[in-house]
């Protein structure tokens, strides 16, 4: 092995840690966006890469949808625990509650473009000024287009035609009064990467990502757990089989892959082989063509 | 299941390459992607068949590998490319990184962006067209960048029937050209991103050539030499004070390494204070290095308690960059709003902010002709040019020649916070 050989994980945990830094350094008020999900799970274990040994000099927020897999819950109150982080918990439901958002209805009904609301409102009462998300480019087609360092006006949206170039290692995070940025420090990974680096850090996550029994049925080609807040059709019949998350989202919206993976071994393997991408389960963005790109410009993750 | 050993050796042992494509409208740029795409395996299923649906409600006859890269709404309706666009794929060997960038000619600022964080830029030429105008652009800005290597694509040979003579004819063209420009390294390739021919596998049209396939040459190109690993530079990010009992008296710089190598016991300065000290540890959580260096992030810890802040650089003693307020660059222009001659910008360069003020534009340089232009002061976008700025305080540089961290530099606009001008340090 040659003497300054960096493997590809590293480069890209390098580049993360820098993006983590700059945002300590250059907002007030950040906040780092945590779902559950491998992606912020991934980033929160950079984050306290980076600022080790002091603690992560920013809080956590989860957008609770209150559509969750239980396991979800379950492991990120374990996980905050257990490094003794606080992470804030916005409501949907408070939304819904307060009039700010309105239920969707029907068959195919999703709190997911909802959370665009309560993210937004929870960023200006709280007035964060950065808001840290797991998107990554290679997950969407808009989302390819996006920065590291992403400027959002005072209403949060996103401007994909007018965007500040960004060059070198050079972050501009300048704003006015009431705007935002949100900065996305796992830009460069990809879902293989973010395997790669769970299996060579040892980095713990939910077990939803394992192989498991679970009762599902079909819509649209796509895997959909039974929950009670689910609404079926009297055709789709619910079935118990072997299932793993690819990507954990609301449980309304995430996609269910059969498979038998039990390590991480065999996800990465799975992820080898696999010809379908990971959002291709995620029934939020088979709404229309541009469904991200739409989303995005509101002022979504 | 595989044995552990053999899979960590297979994922585990990757290098990662950044590449930049610089083509004109229609070089078949997309094409060469989706190709590189596509045989890499990194197009999925219902990728391809997203895309086959649209190039079908478009009316195209072919499956439009463009619409890949094309990611907004209104690249797809105009049938443009807007932003810089970036992909990935891996292969065994690397994980690939492609800034691709678009060819309008109004678009040299995107690709100075795709440019700048680069180690190859492929630059195509359609084999019908010959050395174009924009082909002159896209080298100069390769050169500019001082990105270390540049691949020159013959495209469409089909379209020539694999002639030999036009591919020689195009490579003596740009070798001509190229004198003039300094690129340490450049490579020529006959392809044919249609049909395949020397992108992922050898050609059988062509036995005249017998170099090496484009994919062999982005997964062997050395380019762990291209970082700089002699002058110590280490720009501080930020100050880690825990102040727990544990690590009640820890205090910790974080950073990038930006170039050269960091070791405990090494002697360093700081910059601006001057003070000297030994670096005690380099550390990364629980790990504490034997060695770090560039493009590595870590906390370095010294001997000595020194006031020491974000925008200070920590640097080895035997080579120390240059300071100053009055400051040389290149510049390119990226922004509608015109460069202001004595206009003030803010500044970043490396961890530190500043203020500045264009006091000199030496001349401009008309990027398709290379020719230099000594009357017109003044940039508009997608210009370069070469200006001296005096800052508001020192900052510490090298040439960008010598060290693309901290060489570089960006003027951003006071009013509106957007980023104008991306700057290289003469």
């Amino acid at each position: 092995m040659k003497k300054y050989n960096l493997n590809h994980l590293r480069e890209l945990e390098s580049e993360s840690i820098y993006v983590l830094r700059e945002v300590a350094a250059q907002f007030e008020k950040p906040v780092l966006l945590f779902s559950g999900g491998k992606d912020s799970i991934v980033m929160f274990y950079l984050a306290r890469k980076a600022f080790w040994p002091a603690k992560v000099p920013f809080p956590l927020m989860h957008i609770d949808t209150g559509h969750n897999f239980p396991e979800t819950i379950e492991f990120r109150d374990y996980l905050m625990k257990k490094t003794g982080t606080k992470c804030i918990s916005a409501m949907v439901q408070d939304s819904i509650d307060k009039g700010r958002a309105v239920e969707e209805t029907g068959i195919n009904a999703s709190r997911n473009v909802l959370q665009t609301v309560t993210l937004l409102d929870a960023i200006e009462e709280r007035k964060f000024d950065c808001a840290l998300g797991g998107g990554r480019r290679d997950e969407e087609k808009a989302r390819a287009k996006e920065r590291f360092f992403s400027h959002r006006d005072e209403f949060g949206q996103w401007d994909p035609k007018n965007q500040r170039p960004e060059l070198w290692n050079l972050f501009n995070g300048k704003k006015k009064m009431g705007e935002h940025f949100r900065v996305f420090p796992l830009s460069n990974w990809t879902e293989m990467d973010v395997w790669q680096y769970i299996y060579m850090e040892d980095v713990e996550i939910p077990d939803l990502y394992f192989t498991h029994k679970r009762k599902v049925f079909l819509r649209d080609g796509v895997w959909l757990a039974d929950a009670t807040f689910m609404e079926k059709k009297d055709t789709e019949e619910v079935v118990e089989k072997d299932v793993r998350c690819r990507t954990i989202g609301d449980i309304t919206c995430t996609g269910l892959t059969l498979s038998k993976a039990n390590t991480l071994e065999d996800i990465i393997q799975e992820t080898a082989a696999t010809r379908v991408t990971e959002r291709g389960g995620r029934y939020d963005d088979k709404r229309s063509e541009a469904a991200m790109e739409d989303r995005k410009k509101e002022g979504y993750f | 299941m595989a044995d552990t050993k053999d899979f960590q050796k297979g994922y585990l042992n990757m290098e990662l390459l950044r590449f930049t494509t610089a083509g004109s409208v229609d070089d078949g740029k997309s094409t060469l992607i989706g190709r590189l795409l596509y045989d890499s395996k990194a197009i999925f299923e219902d990728q391809m068949e997203a895309i086959e649906r649209a190039s079908a409600q478009k009316g195209d006859e072919h499956v439009n590998l463009a619409l890949l890269t094309d990611g907004l709404r209104a690249e797809r309706e105009q049938g443009i490319t807007i932003d810089v666009a970036y992909r990935y794929f891996a292969t065994p060997k690397r994980k690939f990184i492609i800034a691709d960038t678009p060819g309008h000619v109004q678009y040299t600022r995107n690709m100075v962006t795709g440019a700048s964080t680069a180690n190859v830029a492929i630059i195509l030429i359609d084999a019908r067209q010959g050395v174009l105008e924009q082909t002159i652009r896209h080298a100069y800005i390769a050169s500019l960048l001082k990105i270390p290597h540049v691949i020159v694509c013959v495209n469409k040979m089909d379209l020539v029937e694999y002639q030999e003579e036009v591919f020689l004819g195009i490579k003596n063209r740009f070798k001509e050209l190229s004198v003039k420009l300094d690129i340490q390294d450049i490579r020529f390739l006959p392809i044919s991103a249609l049909k395949g021919d020397n992108v992922v596998d050898r050609s059988e049209k062509m036995d005249w050539y017998d170099g090496p396939t484009l994919l062999y040459l982005l997964e062997n190109i050395h380019v762990i030499s291209d970082y700089n690993y002699v002058d110590g530079r280490f720009p501080v990010q930020y100050v880690i004070r825990p102040q727990t009992e544990k690590y009640h008296d820890y205090r910790g710089y974080a950073g990038r390494i930006a170039s050269g190598t960091f070791e405990p016991g090494d002697r360093v300065a700081v910059l601006p204070s001057g003070f000297t000290s030994s670096i005690k540890s380099v550390d990364m959580m629980n790990e504490s290095l034997e060695m770090a260096f560039a493009p590595q992030s870590v906390v370095i810890t010294l001997e000595d308690d020194i006031d020491i802040s974000r925008g200070d650089m920590i640097v080895k003693e035997n080579k120390m960059p240059e300071t100053g307020q009055d400051i040389e660059m290149m510049i390119c222009w990226l922004s509608e709003t015109p460069l202001l001659m004595n206009g003030k910008y803010s500044v970043k360069h490396t961890s530190s902010d500043a203020r500045c003020i264009v006091k000199e534009m030496p001349f401009k340089i008309n990027i398709n002709t290379l020719e230099k232009n000594y009357d017109d002061k003044g940039l508009v976008m997608n210009e370069i040019g070469k200006i001296k700025i005096r800052t508001t305080k020192p900052l510490y540089y090298d040439s960008y020649r010598r060290n693309r961290i901290t060489g570089s530099i960006i003027l951003i606009d006071e009013s509106t916070n957007n980023t104008v001008g991306a700057g290289m340090i003469v």
